[in-house]
Parts: structure tokens; sequence; C-alpha cells
């Protein structure tokens, strides 16, 4: 039942907090901010819980919660808590606080609808990391899009039309495709067992001829990469991102992009081990491409929001690469990438907000010398440039440590390309902290260093990512479960094919 | 006649009494609201009607009628589709300096032409139903006779309508040459007892598909429908849009079931081929437009696309998913016409995109109605719209139509371009000084509930479709 509030309570937020408008625009703000705190404590004390939950329930999912929805069609409004979810939602609801946080004094134009749409988008989200039902999957992987096209189309930057289109179409576009994919699988499923049913757990075991498989995963895969995005499907992300306001970049960056990831991890592997291990070797050469290149574009950005985009299609890259190294490190990597980026970037953009702000350019070249006259927001932006090219002791350097010693494994060359993207990621890191906070002065403007609320905001970012740096192991610890099970889908094949002895999974597929 | 054939015309008796009544009342005086209530109390009487007593079970009246699940059901649909565009028409009308009192006659007699043409099971009531829908509709779509392009609209349907029926008529004839007989029935024995079509049977489906196809707006014959949807006054446009196609539809689906098209490829491959010529012609014609009815004009002809892939799929579920779909699609079309006609004011329709600029800032709720409907269109969650794609899409892919379905789903990403684009003119900002040629509606009460209720059933269903299914798959069973 819990899970379901978490979603309630977001739904109604966001209307509570548009009827409030009429009012007092500020109490839309103390609303939703009350919504996300909810919902924050509530994770929380689920993750603090979670050793006794995990005993009660005798698996490794947490809890669950069903009710029959559409039962002609056997779809069913089905949501499951395990690790991975759990740690997402607390990834979720943290930058959802940021968000309203960042925009508390950003935005004073339609403020009720604003958090509307931002509480819709962040319960689409919410519900696609919750659901173990395909329907419902694709259902909130849909209703985030509407309101996140509104967030950038409304509230954006000056070519935000442009932008928000770009977004919607190639969201929904590739969705579409993983839609005809779900569908495909229900009847294959169907067919096979007689009962016709989107039930995550009950499609796990289907089986396919080898074309079938390829085909349903490919529409799968669609959809996620178009999300996450890999290289040549990512040209709606600097724009989407550049042009949102900052608390959409914020939840663009932070969870949507790793939607897609989390798709990857529940469902292709899992659903179409075959075919993922087929397509493996390519996809991971598409994901150190897209570090390469979005390391390479990166660097010759002279829009800060758009330099600190590509740096996410040069960090997703990472995540593609781990995904389909197949064994449990780099897995571990992959989740630990989706937490540590999500605050990193997050904090980057908000960085982006806190600069635009106060000079109402986003054009590098009129930058320069801030760190005189803003001092804390200068440490902030180091650490957080630091976190990007991954210095050891914050979070970025253990999931793409862990990613790159998983993927070693699975292959060498593509391997020492990927680090070379570590390298990449030294450079534009170092340009961006070079010629804000340092160069030339720009000495026309004068420059308030960071207020009460603008501290309490990337205060706790830092933290958390020096924190996840230091001691990454209570993280690694609660998605083990789930990480194992990605890991499993993956070996029963192998144990199929090469005739090996069970166990392979605890040695984690050093065979490859 | 025995009694319950009486019993189960009585939607049709109903009907034409209306009419009569009407004309009657008409004679003695002149007063909209008095003929208004006529049409809407008789409309709805004679829903009421079939919603408690008719029969489940099938009854034939020989040779012409079939009353079936699947006729009641259409009954229904028509007869409730009907009551909404007279429930917008009031307002629309009310604002008009034109004599408004016969606008319901027709209205009453093309709902009855919809009505006999669903439960028809023979040429001479098929034809006699649609003619008599067609001719209503001529009338209707030239009503405001003062308007710049009403004539333009009501000449190009009356001579392409007229064409069509020949075409179907001669169709018709063929086919009886060959079968000797106008029963679907007899048809089916016909084409049974032979393993391969006779070319003239084949001539004469292939016309009967001109004559059906144009009435669908199906490319190529697809010319008509942006000038008349542009010329008609809003509530006869979606009528046009809703029962019009939609009665068209289902006898489509009767008649191929009943004579089995499903098993000559060329005839399913001719269908193929307009459907998805239909998709593709509706929605790029679609994307360059920025006139909203015109928009809809072309989106219409791609929905009929996507309704024919489920019409292709064949089958218990195909025919289920046509049926949801025409439900999904007749709220969400009378819902986004209704929003265009509250909009008109007493010069000209709200048709152009400007007219819709910032709409969400001044009018929030009309806004938002509108948007629920764009985006039930466009099939995104939470509406109407969305089921029914997933239910087209699962018939598709149940029965292995892969090419269908994924031309749907490039169509689909298509189609968001343009409706998108009229969600984003509401949306932008809203300017203070009124320009000289801004539309000045008056808001009536009744246009405000229907559209609510229209909303609150696009929504409902998209959350919980499983009573609309259930109905269906009570109801919708052919064979």
């Amino acid at each position: 039942m819990i899970l379901l509030w978490f979603i309630i309570i977001l739904f109604v937020g966001g209307i509570l907090a548009w009827i409030a408008e009429y009012w007092n625009a500020s109490i839309s703000r103390w609303i939703s901010m009350l919504a996300l705190i909810i919902n924050f404590c509530l994770a929380s004390y689920l993750l603090a819980a979670q050793n006794e939950i995990a005993i009660l329930s005798e698996s490794s999912w947490l809890l669950y919660y069903r009710i029959p929805w559409i039962p002609s069609f056997g779809i069913s409004f089905y949501l499951a808590l395990d690790g991975l979810s759990l740690v997402m939602l607390i990834l979720t609801f943290f930058l959802g606080i940021l968000a309203v946080l960042t925009s508390w004094k950003e935005l004073q134009y339609k403020i009720g609808f604003f958090h509307f749409n931002l509480l819709w988008v962040l319960a689409g989200i919410t519900g696609v990391f919750l659901t173990m039902d395909l329907f419902l999957f694709y259902f909130f992987w849909e209703v985030m899009l509407i309101p996140m096209y509104l967030l950038i189309g409304i509230w954006g930057h000056e070519n935000r039309r442009y932008a928000a289109f770009k977004f919607f179409i190639f969201t929904q576009a590739s969705g579409l495709l993983m839609f005809v994919a779900i569908l495909g699988l229900y009847f294959v499923h169907g067919n096979l067992t007689g009962e016709y049913t989107f039930d995550y757990f009950k499609l796990l075991g289907t089986t396919f001829s080898p074309e079938v498989g390829r085909w349903l995963m490919l529409g799968f895969l669609a959809a996620f990469i178009v999300k996450l995005p890999v290289v040549p499907f990512h040209s709606w992300l600097p724009d989407a991102h550049a042009e949102a306001p900052t608390a959409g970049s914020v939840i663009l960056a932070g969870l949507l992009l790793k939607t897609g990831a989390y798709g990857l991890l529940r469902f292709v592997v899992p659903l179409f081990p075959d075919a993922a291990h087929e397509i493996a070797p390519w996809a991971m050469l598409l994901g150190v491409i897209g570090i390469l290149y979005g390391a390479l574009l990166a660097f010759s950005q002279t829009d800060l929001k758009r330099l600190v985009a590509y740096t996410s299609v040069s960090h997703m890259g990472f995540v593609m690469l781990g995904v389909f190294a197949f064994n449990e490190l780099a897995v571990q990597g992959v989740v630990m990438q989706m937490i540590t980026h999500g605050i990193s970037t997050g904090a980057l953009f908000i960085i982006a907000g806190f600069i635009y702000e106060r000079i109402h350019t986003r054009d590098i070249d009129q930058m320069g010398g801030f760190w005189k006259q803003m001092p804390f927001m200068g440490t902030i932006a180091l650490i957080f440039a630091m976190a990007s090219l991954g210095l050891p002791g914050l979070g970025n350097f253990v999931a793409e440590f862990l990613t790159l010693v998983g993927a070693w494994k699975a292959s060498h060359t593509l391997t020492i390309f990927a680090t070379l993207g570590l390298v990449a990621a030294t450079v534009y890191s170092l340009r961006f902290l070079q010629s804000v906070f340092n160069g030339a002065e720009m000495t026309h403007v004068t420059l308030p260093d960071l207020s009460l609320r603008e501290k309490l905001m990337v205060v706790p970012m830092v933290i958390f990512i020096v924190w996840l740096g230091l001691f990454p192991q209570p993280v690694l610890n609660t998605v083990k479960r789930s990480v194992e099970r990605v890991i499993s889908a993956q070996t029963k094949v192998d144990d199929i094919r090469e005739d090996l002895r069970p166990g392979i999974a605890q040695k984690g597929g050093e065979d490859e | 006649m025995s009694k319950t054939d009486l019993l189960s015309v009585i939607p049709i008796f109903i009907l034409t009494s209306a009419a009569i009544l009407i004309l009657f009342s008409i004679a003695v005086k002149r007063n909209h609201k008095v003929i208004y209530l006529i049409t809407t109390v008789s409309l709805a009487a004679d829903f009421i009607y079939i919603a408690l007593f008719s029969a489940k079970t099938k009854w034939i009246i020989e040779p012409l009628f079939i009353i079936d699940g699947f006729g009641t059901f259409n009954t229904g649909l028509i007869l409730l589709s009907a009551l909404a565009v007279s429930m917008i028409s009031y307002a629309y009308f009310e604002q008009r300096e034109e004599r408004k009192e016969e606008y319901y006659i027709l209205l009453i007699l093309a709902t009855l032409g919809a009505v006999v043409l669903v439960i028809s099971k023979h040429f001479i009531s098929l034809f006699l139903g649609l003619e008599i829908l067609s001719v209503s509709l001529y009338a209707m779509i030239t009503y405001l006779r003062k308007r710049e392009r009403s004539d333009e609209a009501g000449i190009k349907y009356l001579i392409l309508a007229a064409f069509s029926s020949a075409f179907l008529l001669f169709g018709m004839a063929l086919v009886y040459a060959s079968a000797g007989s106008m029963e679907f029935s007899g048809i089916a024995k016909h084409l049974a007892s032979s393993s391969s079509m006779s070319p003239v049977v084949f001539a004469g489906l292939g016309l009967m598909t001109v004559g059906i196809g144009f009435k669908l707006g199906v490319v190529p014959f697809h010319m008509w429908t942006a000038d008349v949807y542009e010329g008609a006054p809003a509530p006869v446009t979606a009528y046009i849009a809703t029962v019009s196609k939609g009665g068209m539809m289902a006898l489509l689906v009767r008649f191929f079931v009943v004579i089995d098209g499903y098993r000559y490829t060329a005839l399913m491959m001719a269908f193929a081929v307009i459907a998805i010529a239909s998709m593709f012609i509706g929605n790029f014609l679609a994307l360059r437009q920025n006139n909203v009815k015109r928009i809809l004009a072309y989106s219409s002809i791609s929905h009929v696309g996507y309704i024919l892939v489920a019409f292709l799929a064949g089958g218990t579920l195909g025919v289920q998913a046509v049926t949801f779909y025409l439900v999904a699609y007749f709220i969400t079309t009378i819902g986004a016409f209704g929003i265009l006609a509250t909009l008109s004011d007493r010069d000209r329709d709200a048709e152009m995109r400007e007219d819709y600029k910032g709409l969400f800032w001044a009018r929030p709720w009309t806004a938002a109605i509108f948007t629920a409907m764009l985006l039930s269109l466009a099939g995104i969650p939470l509406t109407a719209g969305f089921i029914g794609k997933f239910y087209i899409v699962a018939a598709g892919v149940g029965n292995g139509q892969w090419l269908l379905v994924l031309m749907l789903a490039v169509n689909s990403a298509i189609g968001l371009y343009y409706y998108i684009k009229i969600i984003a003119t509401m949306f932008e900002p809203y300017e203070k000084e009124r320009p000289s040629d801004q539309l000045y509606p008056s808001i009536y009460i009744v246009s405000g509930v229907t559209m609510a209720v229209l909303t609150l059933l696009l929504v409902w269903i998209g959350t919980n479709p499983s009573g609309i299914m259930d109905l269906i798959q009570a109801f919708v069973r052919l064979n």
C-alpha cells in the first residue's frame, strides 16, 4: 500500500498545487515541497528498515502491491519494490526537492501549473521505477512526457518550443516501438502458455525463437537508448537540457535519463538474455562512442548548459558499456553511475541556473573570474567538476571504476577506449572551471555569493556525493539482489549454451 | 409483422415520429428551445429504450434488418453521439441569425439513416439508410447559407457523394447479377460455393469499396474531407466525423464478416494499401495546416486508417477493437468539435490556430478540455484514445499484422507533431490587448455540461476501461 501512496501523493499534490495558485502562489511551492518531503521520508524509512522487511517478505522483493486493472487483457496495477527501485526512488524524491527549491525564486510565471507539471513528471518517473506490469510501465513511461514537454515548452529559455517538440517526438516515437514490442511479447507468451498477461514475473521466463527475440528486444532497446541517450539518438538531449528551466534540466538529467538505464537493467537484459548477449558487442561499442563523442562535444560548447548536457551523453555511455558487459561489477558500477551522475549533473545544472539567475546568460565567453566574488559557489562547482571527471573519493569515481573493471572482462579494447573518456572528462571539466571561475575577471557585474536557500540545496548534494565516494558499500548492498538477478538472467543462458556448471553467478561471469 | 418485430424496430419509430413531431411543432410556432427539447428528449428516450429493453439475442426481420448485439451497440453509440451533437448545436445555432429549427429535423433524419445502416443485412436497407443519411447531410453542411465556404462544401459533398452512391449501386448490381441475392447471407452462400471469386463479383466488390471508401473518407477518396469539414458548421462537422463515418465502418465490418471477405487476399491487400495510404497521407497533409478544422479533417483520415488496421486484423479481437476505437474516437471528436463550436461566435468558427493563442491562460477549463481531446487523438495515456490505440495494436499484433502495426506506430509519432502544435499554441503567453478580429462567443450551460461529461468519459475510459470493454465483449459478437 505504501507503494501506491508514493504515486498518489504526487498526483494529488500536483493537483492541489495547481488549485492553490488561485489563492496564493507561494502555497503551491509549499504543497509540492511537502509532498516530496513526505515521499522522501517514506522512502528513507523503507531504506532504513529494508532488512527487516526483506526477512518478512522472504524474497528479494521488499514490497508488493497488486490490484486487477483491466482483467480481460491480463493487465493489473502491479507495483513492486526491490533494492534497485528503492535507491532510484530516494534519488527521485531527493532531486525532486532540489527541483522545487531551485525554482523557488527563478520561476515567477504560472507557479501553480509549474508545480503541477513538476509533480506529475515525478509521479510518472516513480511509477516507472515501481511497476511490474508492462502495460502499466508503458502507461507511466508516457505519463511523464506531457508534463515534461510543458515544463520545457512554457518555462524554458528562448528556443524552448523547438526543444520541447524535439524531446517529445523523439521519446514518443521510440516509446511506441517499445509498445509494439510489449504487445508482441504479450502475444508470444500467451500463444506459448495460454496465459495472456502483462505480468513482468510471468513474462520473465518466456522463450523465443532467436529472430523473434531479437526484434522484440530491439523494440524495447529503441525506447531505452533514446532516453539514455546513446549516441546516434542523442540529438534531442542537448536542446532539451539547455532550453529547459533549471528544475527541468535537473529532472531530465538526473532522473529521465535514468529511466532508460533502469529499463535496460530491468527489462532488456532479464527478458531477452539471448538477444541481449548477441547485441552486446555492438551495444558496448555504441557506449564507448558515446563516451568519447559526448566528451568531445562537451569540450567544444560555449553554452554552459549544453556543455553539461553533453557530459551527460558521455557519462551515459558508461551505463551502456556496463550493462552489456554482463558481470556483477559492471552492473554495480552502472547502478552507482545512475545515482552519482544524477547528483553530480543535477548539481552542475543547478550551478548553471545560479549563474543564469545572476548574469542572465549561459554563454561561457561572457563569464570568467567568478571565484573572487563567489568563492562558495566556486568551491561547490569545483567539487562537482571533480566528481564529473572521476576524482577518487567522490561517488562518480566508484561508479566509473567499477564499470571499467567489469567491462575489462568483457572487452579489453573497448575498455581502453572508454578509459580515454576519463581523460577527456578531465579536459572538459577543467575548461568549465577555468573559463567560468578563473581567468579574466568580469568586473562590470556584482555577483552575490550563494544565499542560504542555495547553500541549503548544494551542501546536501556535496555530502551525498562524498559519502557515496567514501562508503559506497551500503548502496551496493541494497541493490545486490537486484544486480544478481540481472546477471543470473544472463548466466542461465550461458549454462544452457556452454553447458557450464551452475554457480557461475557467484564468479561474476569471469569466463567471458 | 410479429410483436417482437415491432418491438425491435421501435428505436426507428421513435426517430421518425420525432422528426414528424418537430415538423408539426414548427408549423405551429418556431421556438428553438422547444424543438431542441423535443430532439434531445426523443434521442435520450430512444437510447434508454435500447439500453433497457433490447434483447441481446439476435432478432432478424426478413429480409431487411438484423437486430443483434453488434447492431444494438452501434445504434446506441449513434444515438448518444447524435444527442451529444444536438447538445453542442443549441449554443452554436442560438447565436446565429438563420432559422435554426429545421436543422434538428435533418439531424434526426440523418441519425435514422445511420441507425438503419448499422442494422441492415440487405443491399436495399443498406442503400436506403445510406441515402437518408447522405441527403440529410447535404442540407446540414450548407445550413448556414450566408457563410463564405458553406456552398462550396455542400456542392462538393453533394456531387462526390452522388458519384460514390452511383459506384456503390453499380457494384451492388454486379454482385447481385452474379450471386442472385441482395442479402448479405445470400451473397455469402454464393461466395462460399466456389473457391475463387468470379471477376464480376470481384468488380462489384471493388466498386462497392469505392463507394464505402468515399463515405469513410479514406485515401484515395478523401478529397472532400478537408473542404467539407472546413465549410460545414462545427457541430455538423462533428456529426460527419463520427456518426456518418462510424455507421459506415460498422456496416463494412458486418458485411465483411458475413461474406467472410478475409479469405480474399487481393481484397485484403487493397484494404491494407488503403489503410497505410490513409495513415500517411492524412498525417502528412495535416502537418502543414494552420486551420484547426482542416487539421482535424486530415487527422480523421489517418484515424480511419488506424481503424482499418484493426478491421484487417479481423477476428473477435479485431471487431472489438474497431468498436472500442469508435467509442473513443466519437467521444474525442465530438469533444474537440464541441470546443470549436463553443469558441465560435456569430461571424465565424474558431478554426484558425491563432484563435487558440493563450487560451490556456484566458479560459483554462476550455483549454484543458481541448488539450485532453487532442491528447486522446494523439493516443497519450490517461485518455480513451490511448486505450483505443492499445486495442488496435493488440488486435494487429495478435494477428501478426506487423507491417500495419509498425506503420501505425510511425504515424502516431508523425501525428503527435500537429496535435502538440495546437496544444503549444494554447500555452503561449496571453496577450492582454485583444485584436479586433477576436472571437466573442457567448457561453451556454448546455455546452459546458456536455463538454464536462465528455471529458469525464474520456478520462474514465482512459483510466478504467474494463467496464466498457466488458460491455463491448458482451454485445459485439458477429456470427
